[in-house]
């Protein structure tokens, strides 16, 4: 079993308005629990964070650092979470049931790696 | 309105009524391992709720308030020790609390006031564990479900406040170190462990009955919170065990006559003396339905028994209508289940008001507990009401005698007063 990252990119931005609806927030947050739940009783969660938007960027040798990330809306990075699968195609799969794809976003899956000697 | 005493009050009473919920919510959630962070957030709570309480005035909804903001507190502890190795999180149902996108819900989740009950019940289980000695149980229950501070305890146990910081110290580490969830017991199991939950609410309830040197407000909160804790058993179908209801009929007929039993100075009042009308007829009721509760099942307990003794007092109009006969007889099956020394003396009063002085002295020499008898004040006591009317320096030998032995003032007034007695009367 390999361990796999899930990179949730945009989806924010629609959740903005969510947020200022109590209810409407909760009912998405039910929406991750259910999803990330699933995950846990098989036994294949690791962890998740989300991610807030405002940032900085270390660039270079000469380590010159700004404001970043430049990316906006449906590019950035809103959170991950990373699981356990069986193949790649699990590690899809569960991607598909990822909330943030209600809302626009995106999940890119990727397997951990190893360093070579 | 809201001048700070009022407030002081209130959240005394709130406090005993709702740290013991909070404390059993907080420890499921962050294991027994880590009672002290749940007894933190509570008094945390407690303290934001005196602050703002006594600036903005008490909340439509004490207990909500308070619910809510040790929820956030709650929360916070979970951010800070999310990688923490202190906090198991590996049960499926607490896993979830280390992520962000979920801590909230699962926190919802847990803190499910229908559920609290059934949580108050863990920890009492987790509280009554049988690795626990006895009197560790006992401060525990006290400290973390009925918001007794460890002074309280102390007051109340006639011990010292470090004392009881040891106990409480001991048994967190038991917790630790035998990893003791708050869970209902196996099936099999449930009857034992009741029965040992259900002796450590009796000995907090008679230490709130009897213990005369504590003040009344200890006093009515210890008998207030244990019949609480025993209703707990009541009420849920697994540990309605009928030692259960006789246990809570039981504390219901003692609690009746409270009232009538201290005077307003403190001083105790003899059974003879006491102003029946006093005596609270609705949890003599509630008393007698819970007797009619009890009785199913193959087995009769103590439990059974005393409550009927305590029954046979509530009903007798005076002290003279008192069926003494009857009562021997429960005291005989007493003797018969459980033949202590304590339990052979009070039937040794009973012998003296139904057979006279000759008879209880016979027994009193045949007994075999004669000897431990001599070393409990309530025999000097019963020696000096013996020979009250035929011997009056022995009679004033024993009181005295008696006097020494007890620790609680009460009793010592009662029985200088029983000394004064015997003067007037030469």
């Amino acid at each position: 079993m390999a361990e796999y990252l899930l990179i949730f990119r945009g989806g924010d931005a629609a959740r903005t308005e969510e947020q200022k609806s109590p209810e409407k927030w909760q009912a998405h947050m039910q929406k991750w629990m259910q999803w990330m739940t699933k995950i846990t009783e098989d036994g294949k969660f690791v962890g998740a964070q989300p991610l807030k938007n405002a940032g900085k960027v270390v660039t270079g040798t000469n380590k010159v650092v700004t404001d970043g990330p430049f990316v906006e809306g449906k590019e950035i990075i809103g959170g991950y979470l990373i699981c356990k699968a069986e193949s790649f195609d699990e590690a899809v799969e569960m991607a598909q049931g990822c909330p943030v794809l209600e809302y626009d976003g995106l999940v890119e899956v990727r397997e951990l790696g190893q360093m070579g000697m | 309105m809201n001048s700070e005493f009022d407030i002081t009050k209130l959240t005394d009473h709130l406090f005993r009524r709702e740290a013991g919920k909070m404390v059993a919510v907080l420890t499921r959630i962050f294991g027994t391992e880590n009672l002290d962070i749940s007894e933190d957030v509570v008094q945390d709570t407690f303290m934001s709720a005196l602050q703002i309480w006594a600036l903005k005035g008490i909340p439509d909804n004490p207990s909500g308030w308070l619910f809510r903001v040790a929820k956030n507190k709650a929360i916070d502890v979970l951010r800070k020790n999310r990688f923490s190795q202190h906090f198991d999180f590996s049960d499926p149902e607490k896993t979830l609390l280390q992520s962000e996108y979920t801590l909230t819900t699962v926190i919802e989740k847990l803190w499910r006031d229908d559920e609290i009950q059934d949580d108050l019940l863990r920890m009492m289980f987790a509280c009554c564990h049988p690795d626990i000695s006895e009197e560790n149980q006992i401060t525990l229950m006290l400290k973390s479900l009925c918001g007794f501070s460890s002074s309280e305890i102390a007051k109340a146990f006639l011990t010292s406040e470090d004392t009881v910081s040891k106990r409480l110290y001991r048994t967190k580490n038991i917790f630790r170190e035998r990893k003791i969830k708050p869970e209902f017991p196996e099936p099999g199991q449930i009857k034992n462990r009741t029965e040992v939950v259900l002796r450590t609410i009796y000995l907090i309830f008679n230490e709130g009955y009897n213990a005369t040197h504590t003040s009344n407000i200890i006093r009515k909160d210890l008998l207030e919170q244990s019949m609480y804790l025993c209703g707990l058993l009541v009420d849920n179908p697994v540990t309605a065990l009928p030692e259960v209801f006789a246990a809570k009929a039981l504390m219901c007929f003692h609690s009746a006559r409270i009232n009538g039993r201290l005077s307003d100075e403190g001083e105790i009042i003899l059974l003879a003396q006491q102003d029946r009308s006093k005596w609270d007829q609705d949890l003599i009721r509630q008393g007698n339905d819970l007797m009619n509760q009890a009785a199913f099942g193959d087995r009769i307990s103590t439990y059974h028994v005393e409550a009927a003794i305590a029954y046979e007092h509530c009903i007798a109009g005076t002290f003279e209508a008192t069926n003494w006969t009857n009562i021997l007889h429960y005291y005989d099956m007493l003797t018969a289940m459980h033949p202590s020394s304590v339990i052979l003396l009070h039937r040794l009063t009973v012998i003296f008001k139904v057979f006279g002085a000759q008879r209880t002295l016979e027994e009193i020499e045949s007994s075999g507990f004669k000897e431990e008898w001599k070393k409990n004040y309530l025999f000097h006591s019963l020696m000096g009401d013996i020979y009250s009317t035929t011997l009056p320096e022995i009679s004033a030998s024993h009181y005295d005698q008696a006097s020494r032995m007890t620790q609680s003032e009460a009793e010592k007034k009662l029985l200088l007063r029983k000394k004064e007695a015997l003067e007037n009367r030469n």
